[in-house]
């Protein structure tokens, strides 16, 4: 089956599994800040953070599994100083936010500075036996690395979680009304803090994604905007994993999308096609208003525990 | 056991304390910083610090201070009476592009011709873009109730992607050689933001930021309107009592902030940057947001946090090409600068108590 | 005379004497565009810097700025530099031009070369290499190797160095093989990696087995590695990480020799406002090792299409050429000026697709 000629759908959706990957696992991080109440602008320098230092850690050690771990790692630990400034400090979360994207842009290049040019070690793709066999959807669903499979299960456990779990119940809690969450005992401070973390863990396997197996390589500032996109994903999926899931196909196949049709020799206005998910991401959220679904009461503003 | 007090008041010693404070530990960590890198951290700092205002070729820096200083003060004066009323605009970069692009486009129309009428109207026009863009997110919230940060974060990247797409299409220099870019306004006299008074750094964007940071002190301290807007930050349901309509409140300070950042814009396309070009925006808008917190929101503030901005750019570029710091170094100095301001805020509004008791 | 003369005056008096006390060193500064670790355009600038540092050991300090934005920073950069009182100073990218003429003018006794522009000065010359003399050489390969007969092309900007680049690579390769189909993709970036490597997989997916790329960053090659049985070519730097497969060869620039070149006639007080554009016989573009990949009867071809382009027996566009749209460009023989090269803004006959506007 081809479209356009040459563009075969079953590898166009397979690639667009692989580019929606880095912007799902950010948003779904982000998606969980946000759901705690906290705006965390700064999703761009946690994931060229995490670019870096998965990408260390896997050339160092040889392996991309540990090099995942330290992406997440080093993405937590760039969350954790917008935790204490926000959490503790009680400073502005958008100002915070926009300071912690030029500081790990900053660290980022000056960690990498020895690992320019260097090729990290593959990860294996994973040819899931019979499955990877069918025809189309083989090639589509399962014949791909193991953390596009991550990102998937991920989405269904935030969702899981956020639906169902008593612990899902109480970050939404303190994400509507921290002053009332207070009020009934759940400890606001603490469980905010330990959402930015996994954020920031996640915008780190996000950026990592793209440093060890999508380029794969390390160059500066490499996440080339990705961070700033997986935060329009969020409100695009009017902070719902599911949709998440759905925001990161279209965000990540306009881009492969456009790409293929050029190739397939179409003339299209690039920069106008490039406009349309955030345009998109606009009446979603006009048409979002009207429903009941909208933005977390507390999203963005400070909490401070009064006696 | 450390407990927070908020001060009934914010204390006004901490706020002119504060940002010295921020200061001095940012030079302390960021003398580690450099140390690390095998630098002399003195030597570092007072690069920075010093030379761009009293060392060798201050002549030439501070000039350049008010270049870089005055569209982060231009735009985060109109971002602080949002901010002050809680409406947020992180747009104000794609308010920056549009009120360009329609400057621009105004100048660019009427080439070659000259006449004295060309700049005034360059100007309006790019205030109006500014504003229109920056209605789009009024009108929403208004209209459905949409979230005005995401909105105008959203056309920060419809903005950059129109940029794109003037400079390669309509925009492009005729007699370019096919190269993208616009003509350069700096050498069309009618449409040139110059220099007022030579070697001054001084143009038109420079006034502009000036009488802005004038107006504004005069609105919040002795207009009505700046009252409401302080009103509505500090207890909006008294707001509301107090016969604040709201509606007028977000179409006046989402359309100031766009305005500003419009012209600011224009200013910036029409002198220092002289040509419309994919990479003509180079982050003003959102730096600025940083600097109207840095500057309490305040007007004056706000002047000296884009002065103090726009210091640690230049200071940072004499300290890549003189002690060959890497640009990333300075980046993260930036950002610890920032982090410890926001961080030191914190003594302004709360007083730091030791107790015993453990607190919920 | 105008206070900004004044200061200028003084600012040069200040700057000799700067220069003075550093023991009568040159000094020689480098704009760059990107971070001296981007791997391609920046990093090959900086190698050519430090090439100038070790050919001249303590007779030359050179300095340099990394990821200047083009505008008013640019302005600033330059001005800098040349207060800090370098003798010549080089700025590295095309949005570079207007800054570098304006700084020029204010500091005549300092010399400035700008990469890729076209307006000069009595103080100011340009540089830029005819990079198309190395695609013609990758053309060349591409439709030697080529089992699928289509070739892949990431393009950044619909300018005329990249144009001039598309065609040459297309002439060289029909002439070998007449099936040669070429997709064109235009990526509208010089380097964003993960948008690289989405492209270089469309165009592999579309059934390229060549890919070429006129963008800075590595990224095509690991794709091109990950799909397998596709080759490609090193640009601005040699990438010779991925060779054998998927990089067979590569376009490097070279810009050490030039840089030494000038700096020495600063040095001798012989420098002048000149024009270059110098190709693989000078050495400014170098064609990277071709890996044994590519057999030998081609290697053999390409290496002596490179020595006749460098010897100036083979110019990569002489007719007869048709125009895209079937009209005469040059008739048997006849070469392509400089003029219409630099301009370039049509596809050669035989290319699909319109360049995008």
């Amino acid at each position: 089956m081809m479209l356009f000629g040459s563009i075969d759908p079953a590898l166009l959706l397979a690639s667009l599994m692989v580019a929606s990957t880095p912007i799902l696992l950010a948003a779904l991080g982000e998606l969980v800040v946000e759901r705690a109440g906290v705006l965390n602008l700064g999703v761009e320098g946690m994931m060229i953070t995490g670019a870096i230092c998965g990408f260390a850690m896997a050339v160092n050690s040889g392996s991309p599994a540990l090099g995942f771990v330290a992406a997440a790692a080093g993405g937590a630990g760039l969350a954790l100083l917008f935790a204490l400034l926000t959490q503790f400090a009680l400073a502005n979360q958008v100002a915070s936010g926009l300071a912690l994207t030029l500081f790990g842009l900053g660290l980022s290049a000056l960690l990498g500075q020895g690992y320019v040019g260097l090729k990290p070690p593959a990860t294996i793709r994973l040819n899931i036996p019979l499955l990877s066999d069918i025809p189309f959807l083989g090639r589509v669903l399962f014949s791909h690395d193991l953390m596009v499979y991550l990102g998937l299960v991920l989405v269904a456990l935030v969702w899981a979680v956020l639906k169902y779990s008593r612990a899902g119940l109480i970050l939404r809690a303190v994400g509507e009304n921290h002053e009332a969450a207070h009020a009934l005992g759940y400890k606001v401070v603490r469980i905010r803090v330990l959402a930015i973390l996994f954020g920031g863990a996640c915008a780190g396997l996000g950026g990592a994604y793209i440093s060890l197996i999508r380029v794969p390589q390390w160059t500066e500032g490499m996440t080339a905007g990705a961070g700033w996109i997986a935060l329009a994903l969020v409100v695009f999926a009017s902070w719902k994993a599911g949709r998440v899931l759905l925001g990161a196909w279209l965000f990540g196949g306009v881009t492969v999308l456009q790409l293929n049709l050029q190739a397939a020799g179409l003339a299209i206005p690039v920069e106008y096609l490039s406009m349309s998910p955030y345009l998109i991401t606009i009446l979603v959220l006009v048409i979002m208003a009207r429903d009941k679904s909208r933005a977390p009461g507390s999203l963005g503003r400070v909490f401070y525990a009064t006696q | 056991m450390l407990r927070l007090e908020k001060r009934p008041q914010p204390s006004r010693l901490w706020t002119w304390l504060t940002p010295v404070l921020a200061v001095l530990i940012t030079m302390l960590a960021g003398g580690a910083l450099f140390a690390t890198l095998g630098k002399d951290p003195l030597e570092a700092i007072a690069t920075i610090f010093w030379r761009p205002l009293f060392g060798e070729f201050a002549f030439y820096y501070r000039p350049q201070l008010l270049l870089k200083g005055a569209p982060l003060v231009l735009i985060a004066i109109g971002l602080s009476l949002g901010f002050r009323a809680g409406i947020w605009n992180i747009g104000a970069e794609g308010q920056y592009i549009v009120g360009a692009l329609a400057g621009a486009g105004v100048g660019l129309a009427f080439y070659p011709a000259e006449s004295w009428m060309i700049f005034p109207l360059m100007v309006l026009a790019g205030a109006v873009g500014g504003w229109a863009w920056a209605m789009i997110p009024a009108v929403l919230k208004l209209r459905f109730g949409t979230n005005e940060i995401l909105v105008s974060l959203m056309l920060v990247y419809v903005a950059e992607q129109l940029l794109a797409a003037m400079a390669l299409g309509l925009m492009k220099n005729p007699d370019g050689h096919g190269f993208p870019g616009s003509r350069n306004l700096r050498q069309y006299e009618s449409a040139h933001n110059g220099e007022l008074i030579s070697g001054t750094g001084m143009h038109w964007g420079v006034v502009a930021a000036f009488i802005a940071v004038i107006f504004a002190h005069i609105l919040l301290n002795r207009h009505i309107l700046g009252y409401h807007i302080r009103l509505t930050g500090q207890a909006p349901r008294a707001a509301r009592f107090a016969g604040v309509r709201p509606a007028r409140l977000v179409l006046f300070c989402l359309g100031t902030s766009g305005a500003l950042a419009g012209l600011a814009g224009l200013f910036e396309v029409a002198g220092p940057a002289g040509q419309v070009s994919i990479d003509f925006n180079v982050g003003y808008g959102f730096t600025a947001i940083i600097v109207a917190f840095l500057g309490r929101l305040h007007p004056v503030g706000i002047l000296l946090a884009g002065l103090l901005m726009a210091l640690t750019y230049i200071g940072g570029e004499i300290a890549q090409s003189n002690l060959g710091l890497p640009a990333a170094a300075i980046q993260i100095f930036q950002g610890m600068l920032l982090f410890f301001l926001l961080a030191v805020d914190l003594l302004t509004n709360y007083r730091i108590r030791i107790s015993s008791r453990e607190v919920a | 005379m105008t206070l900004s003369r004044v200061l200028t005056t003084a600012a040069l008096a200040l700057g000799l004497a700067t220069t003075a006390l550093a023991q009568d060193k040159t000094k020689v500064g480098f704009i760059y565009v990107g971070p001296i670790g981007d791997g391609g355009w920046t990093f090959e600038h900086d190698k050519g810097r430090r090439a100038v540092e070790a050919h001249f050991g303590d007779a030359v300090e050179t300095v340099y700025r990394e990821s200047v934005p083009e505008g008013a920073d640019a302005e600033r950069a330059i001005t800098e530099m040349a207060l800090q009182g370098a003798d010549l100073i080089f700025s590295t990218s095309f949005g570079y031009m207007e800054p570098t003429l304006a700084v020029a003018a204010k500091f005549p006794n300092v010399k400035f070369e700008h990469a890729t522009g076209y307006k000069t000065a009595p103080n100011v010359s340009t540089y830029s290499a005819r990079f198309y003399e190395g695609r013609a050489v990758q053309g060349h390969i591409a439709g030697r190797m080529t089992k699928s007969n289509i070739i892949g092309y990431i393009a950044s900007f619909p300018i005329p160095e990249v144009i001039r680049g598309i065609n040459s690579a297309y002439i060289h390769a029909k002439k070998v093989n007449p099936d040669v189909d070429f997709k064109i993709v235009w990526a509208y970036t010089w380097f964003d990696p993960a948008k690289e490597a989405d492209a270089a997989t469309a165009l592999i997916e579309q059934g390229a087995d060549v890919i070429l790329q006129h963008t800075d960053s590595t990224a095509p090659q690991a794709a091109a590695e990950k799909a397998g049985g596709v080759i490609t070519f090193g640009q601005a730097s040699d990438m010779s990480e991925y060779a054998p497969l998927p990089r067979v060869s590569s376009i490097i620039d070279n810009w050490a020799p030039y840089y030494i070149a000038r700096t020495q006639a600063v040095i001798d007080g012989s420098w002048e406002s000149v024009q270059t554009w110098d190709g693989i016989g000078a050495g400014m573009v170098g064609i990277g090792e071709i890996s044994e990949a590519v057999p030998a009867d081609i290697r053999d071809e390409a290496l002596a299409l490179k020595n006749a382009i460098a010897k100036g027996a083979h110019h990569p566009f002489t007719g007869p050429l048709k125009k895209q749209d079937g009209s005469d460009w040059l008739a048997a023989g006849e070469v392509a000026d400089d003029g219409t090269l630099l301009g370039m803004n049509f596809y050669v006959e035989g290319i699909s697709g319109q360049i995008p506007n």
